[in-house]
């Protein structure tokens, strides 16, 4: 049924509205037109409904049995009103067209706002031709293309067994994968309609080895997005010899001893120095927090004249990949840093609004129960001019940083990242396995002593969690030496 | 939320016309409102209304197999229960799960604390009231960057083919208030506090208010510390952070996994100094979250863990009691893999100590407010930790903020090292737990 641009209020409940459950598509035209117009009609500003399905699974083989294979089913929809800058956010799993107008009139209620009286009319709103990235790209049937059940047990089963092979002193060797499959659709009072399909899988090792007191533990995980053979093709016999390689160094590593050192970081996930020390402090929501010391500070240098580092979406495969925002805008390609000199900030719909700073397509959440957020996509430092032996060759004594643990920064931008894998570099050499190494540092400091970067780029998937939930996201970079920083031991 | 009694139909005669004899489903449902405000402002506003249910399902060949879903009515729950048929095929074989021995028993009667939800303009009139407090307390506090007021309805229920049925239904609101300093040629600070009740009239919004800026403001006068070796003072939450990440100590599905600290010939063994003595209450009357039943249906109870530095008591599900041969203790969460977790600690003196301490008195002691990253600086699996630090270094009574350290050490050592568990606990979300102190943990400072 079309909407109708002269619908009253009070016939609304009547309306026959049949758009399916399980796939959005044009049918949801007319409820969502309507019900934009709906909340247009009762004095909001914008409005937008973001709909979401997810088929969701991980399998978990421990040694050499399956023992957790979790499928998980999950339908939903968040309806956000904007009345100036002020905000509201509303989820539910219900799907209906009444469940979604109570949504609706929850959000306008609580900003204030009444439904239309019975006999206004309420204009639908005119919404463009469906943006629809899932069938302009293919991806229908990325879901049935991907492994069954019976290929992830057999992957996880041979992956293990062939990690049994290359470890010593094993405790428990774990191989774990997780495939995310979510549909989503985002129609908004300003006529934006827009539907994408998301593929997202990760799958890795964790292994604990133990010699007596000595205990090392190594996780290693790869992912994708886009990619249906994904697992079968993970190439788990090159991870199950580096896990073990590195399991082994660390298990009778010393731990490190406390100090201020210059450090090189490896490449790969080592760019989650950036992710975490700078990327998020680029984040629009940061100032509007008034959390970042970088808020005033375009067009300013505030790194190294060494560093430049992008944001986008659009590598291909890689894990924060996206062809639209969650906010139905399409991803770009953002210049954050261009030899040390600050170019743009990371901007959602309403950081936009709230800061000026123009939308990136970084608009992200994890799931219909957040409201999107300025948030990164793939963030990498660009390659540098520098071999990997020049920096090594800059270091008398200090710390090679070749895993990194996770990290965080707090609201004064202070920083800190555990390092799963460090080693003693003395006269341009390592000598030594480290332990217990943690970095430390203000995000404003650090970034003028990130003073050499290598040529050898490289990506690596990670997950961040911040105001919209957990998200899919690629840190990198290539080697770098940060010229000292503090680092927490023994 | 749909009814029990309906979802429990639906399940039945879907299972029928599956053929599946054998299954349970754990549900919940969760109606929030939340609040966020800016300078007086509401800056975003967050409604919610959401269900899940997971369904477990064993085939004829008792191997079992889950799904979850968010949709409760018949069709979602149709292509659950067949997803999870599916799955069952590649179940375990070894171990496998099955009904808890106590889904039936009763389950422990609490009052029941479901309250009337405040209004949404009530929680932002509130939650503004606050922040402009907070602003008043002291002229270097420039904004509450991190606020938040929310309050939350969760219904849970169990039920299996066998005939086990149950509900909870509980209503808290919690409070968060984090700001933060701005003061010429200094460093921004920042501090907050937290608070849950069992209703937005029940919360301690002033003593929320009062400890966010009292602590806020006496980070202020900030120091660097000289790396070393100090006595340490943990407060209830950091102590409870630290214990929750090492939890795989107490955790006998991690110690069956190979994925903990201990062993099953742990049990019986001092791992801690006797002044030490903790327990695991989800009953606990301070616990505003309280649960009665665990995801297997099994009812919730008080269990010793550590007994005056004796390790005293495992936390369980049903498969892993079955496996130790003892009774379950009503901490399972359940899925493919059911795994356990802890619901509220309850830290408390052990053996009476020979020498007391005090702040007042103490000199150079490190107190240690908050510590903050576990995820990126504790190594369960390897015992150790070194993580950023709030707190203060203390001189009979004086305190002077910490800036940018990190503490670290082994957790095992640290449990052997204590000398001193003070009797006033602090009531937190978690737990209660009072002051503990530390001899000669490693701090980097400058």
């Amino acid at each position: 049924m079309p909407p109708t641009p002269l619908l009253l209020s009070k016939e609304l409940p009547s309306l026959d509205y049949s758009a399916p459950r399980d796939r959005f598509d044009e049918t949801w035209r007319a409820p969502l037109s309507t019900l934009l117009g709906l909340g247009r009609a009762a004095g909001a500003d914008f409005v937008e409904f973001f709909l979401e399905r997810v088929n969701y699974i991980s399998c978990m083989a421990e040694d050499d049995a399956i023992t957790s294979l979790s499928p998980s089913l999950s339908t939903g929809a968040g309806v956000r009103v904007f009345r100036g800058k002020a905000d509201c956010y509303v989820s539910t799993n219900d799907l209906s067209f009444a469940g979604l107008k109570t949504a609706l009139e929850k959000g306008l209620s609580i900003l204030g706002l009444n439904m239309p009286a019975p006999n206004s009319f309420v204009p639908a709103i005119n919404l463009e031709l469906l943006r629809d990235y899932a069938t302009a790209r293919q991806k229908e049937s990325w879901l049935s293309d991907c492994s069954s059940m019976r290929e992830m047990s057999d992957v996880l089963l041979a992956a293990n067994a062939t990690l049994h092979t290359t470890a010593k002193h094993v405790q428990s060797r774990r191989a774990v994968y997780f495939r995310d499959w979510q549909e989503v659709l985002v129609a908004a009072s300003d006529g934006v309609f827009a539907r994408d399909i998301r593929l997202n899988q990760s799958v890795g090792y964790s292994l604990l080895c133990a010699d007596g007191s000595d205990r090392a533990s190594i996780s290693k995980r790869v992912g994708s997005s886009g990619d249906p053979a994904f697992l079968r093709t993970w190439d788990y016999s090159t991870d199950a010899a580096g896990v073990s390689e590195s399991a082994g160094q660390m298990l009778y590593a010393d731990y490190v001893e406390s100090g201020t050192y210059p450090i090189i970081m490896a490449n790969q996930f080592g760019g989650v120095i950036f992710h975490e020390a700078c990327g998020h402090l680029l984040e629009t929501t940061q100032i509007e927090r008034k959390t970042t010391p970088f808020a005033e500070m375009k067009g300013e240098k505030i790194a190294h004249e060494n560093l430049t580092a992008w944001d986008e979406g659009l590598t291909d495969q890689a894990f924060g990949t996206i062809d639209m925002d969650d906010e139905g805008m399409p991803a770009q390609r953002t210049l954050l840093i261009e030899n040390g000199i600050l170019k743009n900030f990371l901007s959602d719909r309403a950081g936009s609004l709230r800061t000026g700073h123009p939308r990136t397509g970084s608009g992200r959440r994890q799931n219909y129960t957040y409201a999107a957020a300025s948030r990164m996509r793939n963030t990498y430092i660009a390659p540098g001019d520098y071999s990997v032996e020049d920096l090594f060759a800059s270091v008398e004594k200090g710390i090679y940083c070749k895993q990194m643990g996770g990290g965080s920064v707090g609201p004064t931008g202070e920083f800190n990242f555990g390092v799963s894998e460090a080693y003693l570099i003395e006269n341009g050499k390592i000598t030594k396995p480290l332990k217990g190494a943690t970095l430390i540092g203000e995000a404003k400091e650090i970034m003028n002593k990130i003073s050499m970067c290598s040529k050898d780029l490289g990506l690596a998937a990670g997950f961040c969690g911040s105001i919209s939930g957990s998200i899919y996201v690629t840190v990198g970079q290539p080697h770098i030496k940060v010229d000292s920083i503090t680092v927490g031991g023994r | 939320m749909t009814q029990i009694q309906d979802i429990a139909a639906s399940a039945e005669a879907i299972a029928r016309q599956l053929n599946i004899t054998k299954y349970d489903v754990f549900g919940s449902s969760v109606d929030e409102n939340s609040v966020q405000v800016d300078q007086g402002e509401p800056k975003q506003v967050k409604a919610s209304q959401r269900s899940s249910v997971i369904v477990r399902v064993w085939n004829d060949d008792n191997r079992m197999g889950v799904t979850s879903t968010t949709d409760v009515d018949p069709k979602g729950l149709e292509l659950a229960l067949k997803t999870a048929q599916e799955a069952s095929q590649f179940g375990a074989t070894d171990h496998v799960a099955d009904f808890s021995p106590e889904a039936t028993k009763p389950i422990p009667t609490v009052p029941t604390s479901k309250a009337p939800q405040a209004a949404v303009a009530e929680l932002i009139k509130t939650l503004v009231d606050a922040e402009h407090q907070l602003l008043q307390a002291h002229p270097a506090i420039a904004g509450v960057p991190y606020n938040g007021l929310a309050q939350r309805d969760i219904d849970k229920f169990y039920l299996n083919s066998d005939g086990a049925q149950r509900v909870d239904a509980r209503s808290y609101a919690s409070l968060y208030l984090y700001s933060k300093t701005e003061q010429e040629g200094k460093k921004p600070r920042s501090a907050g506090a937290y608070r849950m009740g069992p209703s937005v009239d029940g919360l301690d919004i002033q003593g929320c208010l009062s400890e966010a800026a009292e602590k806020t403001i006496s980070h202020l006068n900030y120091a660097k510390v000289k790396s070393g070796k100090y006595r340490v003072v943990f407060s209830g939450e950091a102590f409870l952070s630290l214990l929750g990440a090492f939890s795989n100590l107490y955790n006998a599905q991690s110690i069956l996994d190979h994925q903990s600290l201990s062993t099953a010939e742990s049990l019986g063994t001092e791992i801690a100094s006797p002044l030490l003595s903790v327990y695991d209450d989800a009953l606990h009357p301070d616990n505003v979250a309280i649960e009665t039943f665990d995801g297997e249906g099994t009812p919730t109870r008080r269990v010793p863990i550590i007994t005056e530095g004796v390790l005293t008591g495992f936390l369980h599900s049903a498969g892993t009691a079955k496996r130790f041969g003892v009774a379950p203790t009503g901490h399972a969460n359940i899925g493919a893999k059911v795994t356990v977790s802890p619901h509220f600690y309850h830290v408390m003196p052990g053996k009476p100590a020979e020498t007391t301490y005090s702040l007042d008195e103490a000199e150079q002691v490190i107190w240690i407010d908050d510590v903050s990253a576990l995820h990126a600086g504790v190594n369960a699996l390897q015992g150790s930790f070194s993580l950023p630090f709030d707190g203060w270094l203390v001189t009979k009574g004086d305190r002077v903020s910490v800036d940018s350290a990190t503490i670290a050490g082994d957790f095992l050592d640290l449990l052997k090292a204590i000398i001193y568990v003070e009797s006033e606990p602090e009531v937190l979300p978690g737990g209660v737990c009072p002051r503990i102190w530390v001899d000669g943990l490693s701090v980097t400072g400058e």
